[in-house]
């Protein structure tokens, strides 16, 4: 028993001198629950969508208070881009727009949260986000008017230009 | 009779001149000869041949000088080499700093001259507080202060950094004249160290499920980007250091993710956070800003690699010449595939070319700066630059990446990105006058 007991202890003290000889070992371990304040990334199966949800005409109004002096009333365009419409892309310099252009409705919903509004990123509430992607796809007519956005439909809305990109990798990248 | 030393340098000499078009000469015709003999044979002395003048003593050997200051600046005789800004005043919209290329030589960039974009301000960053975190599919995740990474083993190399809308004024379908600095300012190179991102990465341990990790920054957009986890795993970096000094701002102090030869924008600045995934984010700049149209309407997605490029940087645009006679062509080559293999300059726009010297030791994925002798005559040339890296890709014709990528139907806005991905070649102009001007050849 006691010859036992000394291999598991010998064991452990090889085991540690081995792993702090691999890697310096300096991060520190982090609990899901601590890292939830930063961990925003939404993917396009929908994974990392957080609870909650919003409607167009909730949309709206958070729209006209806080995204319209940049982005134009109902999305139409102001000093920053437009959210609403677009022709079809003709031409290498055609205007790439959420409607014509973007493949995935889940970027819309990673890109206001992480950078919207500009002068006061981060600041909307996750129901906020919700509204207003809802919103805008329904300015879009991508959704209905009364459509609800959640971590189950928003992954599912299809967007035009799903299929419009030929992928370079890693097929064409060496 | 016997041929003397310099009967046999004479002969040399006549084997030397102008292997190509227009005036160039070959390219180990200092190596060998030395100026003397250069100035020699393009019948031009290098050093100006006015009258001698008496000398003197200049006024600032005769007093102190100033007193050796902390910090190091530049002369105040340099003043006017700047980078050009596109959003001065920081309204909101990106913002974007060019490197003067037409005004510096060598291979690295200097840190106060590194091109910058960033999409709302540089942040301004307490080290003592930044964090990076590693989670997602790994065994533990991790938390990493500035001080811990300080303690693990460092690597350092050169990289160039190039923005993917570098040199895009190029898909314009007719030339627009500007400097070197507004059409291929976003790219620059740095002396890069830190800590590989596989030590850190190992550490958390990656699940087998994994094949991307999505990195984002502490910047207002917290800008993010997915990188296939074989780049991850491969020669990624955590940088802390920029040529020796830690990491400007507008470069992502006190961190940046370095992903050497791939675009720009993966390269994370200000890095805070990298999720470990079994799929790509399809954040906003891989699902819509980084994906070129081509011709047609389709559009690439993850197009990463910036592939082999060269452009002359002197003689170029606002450089103009000062008369016939004898000129160093020298410029920058680089590639994301590897090391520079050669570099081919022709003065007669495509027709004749010359190799020209590579600047040793050259670096992977690095600056290689290419040079050439050339005796103008005063005619009319246009200069082009040609390169090919080690593994045998070569840098196409404006004419080849037209034909695969299209062109804008209108001139488009210099600083505006109408595409992606130019690599093709330039072509500089050399009126009778002596002025330099953009072409398309």
């Amino acid at each position: 028993m006691y010859t036992r007991r000394f291999a598991v202890a010998i064991a452990v003290v090889l085991g540690a001198t081995v792993a702090f000889a691999q890697a310096p070992n300096l991060g520190k371990p982090i609990s899901p629950a601590d890292i939830a304040g930063w961990d925003i990334n939404v993917l396009p199966d929908g994974s990392g969508l957080p609870p909650g949800s919003g409607t167009p005409s909730e949309g709206a109004r958070i729209y006209a208070a806080k995204c319209s002096a940049c982005h134009g009333p109902e999305g139409k365009g102001g000093v920053n881009a437009r959210l609403v419409g677009g022709e079809p892309i003709k031409t290498i310099e055609g205007e790439k727009t959420i409607a014509n252009f973007w493949p995935f409705s889940t970027t819309l919903f990673d890109y206001i949260r992480r950078a919207m509004p500009w002068t006061k990123p981060r600041s909307l509430t996750n129901e906020e986000v919700y509204a207003l992607t809802a919103y805008i796809f329904s300015l879009n007519k991508l959704i209905g008017e009364s459509d609800t956005m959640n971590a189950q439909t928003l992954p599912k809305v299809r967007m035009p230009n799903r299929d419009g990109f030929i992928v370079r990798f890693p097929d064409r990248t060496p | 009779m016997t041929r003397t030393p310099s009967d046999r340098a004479k002969q040399k000499l006549k084997n030397l001149e102008a292997v190509a078009g227009n005036g160039l000469l070959h390219r180990r015709l200092f190596l060998r000869g030395g100026a003397a003999l250069a100035g020699a044979i393009t019948g031009y002395a290098l050093v100006p041949s006015a009258p001698a003048q008496q000398l003197a003593d200049d006024e600032w050997s005769l007093v102190p000088g100033v007193t050796v200051p902390d910090y190091g600046t530049r002369s105040r005789f340099e003043k006017n080499v700047v980078r050009t800004l596109s959003n001065p005043k920081g309204e909101p919209r990106t913002q974007h700093a060019r490197t003067p290329h037409h005004l510096l030589n060598g291979t690295f960039t200097p840190n106060s001259l590194h091109f910058v974009i960033s999409h709302a301000g540089d942040p301004d960053i307490d080290p003592d507080k930044h964090r990076l975190v590693i989670h997602g599919l790994v065994k533990q995740p991790l938390v990493f202060t500035l001080d811990a990474l300080a303690r693990y083993p460092m690597v350092s190399r050169m990289a160039f950094v190039e923005c993917g809308g570098n040199s895009a004024p190029l898909f314009s379908l007719e030339p627009i004249q500007a400097s070197v600095q507004a059409l291929h300012g976003l790219v620059s190179c740095a002396e890069w160290t830190g800590v590989p991102l596989s030590s850190l990465l190992d550490e958390a341990g990656v699940d087998p499920k994994a094949k991307w990790i999505v990195a984002e920054g502490g910047d207002p957009p917290h800008v993010s980007r997915s990188v296939p986890l074989t780049k991850a795993m491969d020669d990624a970096m955590i940088a802390l250091y920029q040529n020796g000094e830690r990491i400007m701002p507008g470069n992502g102090y006190p961190m940046r993710l370095l992903l050497p030869g791939w675009e720009g924008n993966m390269n994370t600045k200000w890095v805070r956070r990298i999720q470990v995934t079994d799929q790509p984010g399809m954040t906003f700049y891989e699902a819509r800003t980084y994906a070129p149209v081509l011709p047609g309407g389709k559009a690439y997605r993850f197009y990463f690699l910036q592939e082999v490029k060269s452009f002359i940087t002197h003689p170029s645009p606002g450089l103009a010449m000062k008369g016939p006679g004898f000129y160093e062509i020298s410029g920058i080559a680089y590639s994301g595939n590897g090391r520079i293999a050669k570099v081919m300059v022709s003065a007669d726009g495509g027709k004749t070319w010359a190799q020209a010297e590579l600047q040793q030791p050259v670096h992977s994925k690095a600056f290689t700066r290419f040079r050439l002798a050339w005796r103008w005559d005063g005619s009319p040339a246009v200069l082009q630059s040609r390169a090919w890296d080690e593994t045998g890709y070569q840098q196409p014709t404006r004419a080849q990446l037209v034909a695969a990528r299209g062109e804008t139907t209108k001139v488009p806005a210099l600083n505006g990105f109408p595409s992606q991905h130019y690599n093709a070649i330039t072509s500089w102009s050399i009126e009778r006058g002596g002025e330099v001007k953009h072409v398309y050849a």
